[in-house]
């Protein structure tokens, strides 16, 4: 065995059907499925259609990433699959696969969380990671600031969102502005356009009374109502809508507040290593701002491609390889999807 | 021969091995949730119990419903997905016929009669249900299963026995109750034992939904303001 252990990893927690393929810390194959299009004319996931395309999706994607990787499933040194959090009707369909592969090939299986999962991902770009770390994790379902000492063990929560994800918003305020869904790389590209200072929106949760509750903790609802409130103010007034200018201030918004409250948490916990990842870390201002807040003070960033950042089957497999090499105990073939799994359980 | 077969269309999580000629064991949970949990842990109980390896597994047979959705997914991507990891043809089989032929193999003082009615539980008040026509040589479905209100189809189904639980959710327009109330993937493994050994072509493992997904787009956008 060259370069640690081969596992494949399954992702069904939203509307990407992901199978990834690991060895040791070397990615070999990552195959994804979308059926976001399906969703589109909805404006958001619907679930069943997701679960109906998971079903469908499965095999072709196995099929495919054991192609690309080169590799036969008898190949294999363990399954892992993403047990939650997400939802429920799409969870059970890949555990369920996971759970026939390790049975009809005689593999270990291990359940693991989604985030944990999102931040073991950036091994296989960027390394073993540093121990602790801090991670951020936005994306159009959490918004979450970790601290991780160890990725395949113990992952503590130090906030998040207590309303919209930031993913969420981003939907949001794309569909006032009339872009389509999912709206955060269509706000992303329209902002490069515009003045991120043309209106000065609101920074949530960072007043000096709510930095003493929520210190670590994000909201968003308060920032997408007032975009609306703010465009529907123009349209009333019979003035044309500055899209690109309302999307860059929108944007900045939301990214100041995340940079801010990270680097924050980094200083104020001792960690010198922060790790973005989740559906949002492709967002370029997100990567930017971070990058220069970073430098200022000395703190070390890591991201993973914006590939990588969006739910796959590769982070799964990244934080299977993870727990077969430290010798975590594999998962029983019981084990349930768990809709609402605790960031603080890495393993079910 | 080592047919896998598999149901997850009732509220039987239910998992068998058929050697061609007769059932080697088999494995039930009665679990209307927990269908995610079982089904794996049922294979290899299956396995262990007839002494066999997943190695030897020739085909995979599944219930293609129709069944609540979320249950009946579990059922066809753990058929899909071993008989891809093992190399070996997967086929489908409407849940709602092995239940008939289990009744038909059951029914030896001929209570059945010459037709019968399977309804299982469609949740939302309605059942999944057809018709069967019953010969000595076994059952025959008349036309494509459907879902209806119990009430809507009790003129239709009147007088004739009625397999599933949709007899006794039901009891006030179907009935009398006849043979199994759930799937048991015995029955299923035989009945497409009997049609491969007769050379018919079994169908695709292609879940039988029979409804579209409740999703409608949203209405336009609501002012923020008052
Ligand atoms: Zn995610």
């Amino acid at each position: 065995m060259t370069g640690g252990p081969l596992v494949l990893g399954i992702e069904t927690s939203c509307d990407e059907t992901g199978v990834g393929i690991v060895r040791g810390q070397i990615l070999l194959a990552d195959a994804v499925a979308s059926s976001v299009e399906e969703h589109a004319r909805f404006g958001g996931v619907v679930p069943e259609v997701a679960s109906r395309a998971h079903l469908e999706a499965m095999v072709p994607t196995i099929e495919r990433a054991c192609r690309e990787a080169g590799i036969r499933l008898d190949d294999l040194d363990a399954i892992a699959v993403t047990a939650g959090p997400g939802l429920a009707g799409a969870l059970l369909v890949g555990v369920a696969a996971a759970k026939s592969l390790a049975v009809a090939l005689g593999k270990p299986l291990y359940g693991v969380n989604h985030l944990a999962a999102h931040v073991a991902v950036d091994i296989v770009e960027h390394g073993l990671l540093a121990e602790p770390t801090i991670a951020l994790l936005v994306s159009g379902g959490h918004s979450s600031l970790l601290l991780v000492p160890d990725v395949t063990h113990d992952v503590r929560s130090l906030g998040s969102t207590i309303d919209d994800a930031a993913g969420e918003a981003f939907d949001k305020v794309a569909r006032v502005l009339g872009l389509p869904f999912p709206g955060g790389p269509h706000v992303d590209r329209v902002a490069t356009e515009g003045n991120s200072a043309f209106v000065a929106f609101p920074r949530g949760l960072t007043s000096g009374k709510d930095m003493a509750r929520h210190r670590y903790d994000f909201s968003f609802s308060g920032l997408k109502t007032s975009v609306a409130r703010w465009v529907e103010a123009r349209e009333r007034a019979g003035e044309p809508v500055p899209v690109a200018d309302v999307a860059a201030s929108f944007q900045e918004a939301v990214v100041d507040v995340l940079t801010r409250k990270a680097v924050l948490a980094c200083q104020e916990q001792g960690v010198d290593h922060l790790l973005i990842g989740g559906g949002v870390a492709a967002n370029t201002r997100l990567r930017a701002m971070a990058q220069q807040r970073c430098d200022a003070v000395g703190i070390r960033l890591r991201m993973p491609r914006p590939g990588l950042c969006t739910d796959n089957g590769a982070m799964v497999a990244a934080l299977g390889a993870q727990m077969v090499s430290r010798g975590r105990s594999a998962s029983a073939l019981d084990l349930p999807a768990d809709s609402s799994m605790p960031v603080t359980l890495v393993q079910a | 021969m080592l047919l896998l077969a598999i149901d997850t269309a009732t509220s039987a999580i239910t998992v068998a091995l058929h050697d061609g000629e007769r059932v080697l064991a088999e494995c039930t949970t009665l679990d209307a949730r927990g269908h995610g949990e079982y089904v794996a842990p049922g294979i290899a109980e299956v396995l262990s119990k007839a002494g066999r390896a997943a190695a030897d597994v020739s085909a995979v047979v599944v219930g293609t419903g129709p069944g609540p959705y979320t249950g009946l997914r579990i059922g066809l991507v753990t058929a899909r997905t071993f008989a891809f990891a093992r190399g070996v043809p997967v086929f489908g089989v409407c849940s709602l016929d092995a239940m008939a032929h289990q009744a038909w193999l059951e029914d030896v003082s001929g209570a059945l009669g010459q037709s019968c009615v399977v309804a299982t539980d469609a949740r939302r008040k309605e059942v999944y249900w057809a018709l069967y026509e019953i010969s000595g040589r076994g059952v025959r479905r008349r036309g494509e299963p459907m879902v209806a209100k119990a009430a809507m189809i009790a003129d239709e189904v009147r007088g004739l026995p009625v397999i599933g639980r949709g007899a006794v959710l039901y009891a006030e327009s179907l009935g009398p109750r006849i043979g199994p109330l759930d799937v048991s993937a015995g029955a299923l493994a035989d009945l497409a034992a009997r049609m491969l050994a007769a050379g018919q072509t079994l169908p695709e493992p292609e879940p039988l939904y029979l409804r579209r997904p409740d999703a409608t787009p949203p209405p336009p956008r609501r002012p923020a303001l008052p």
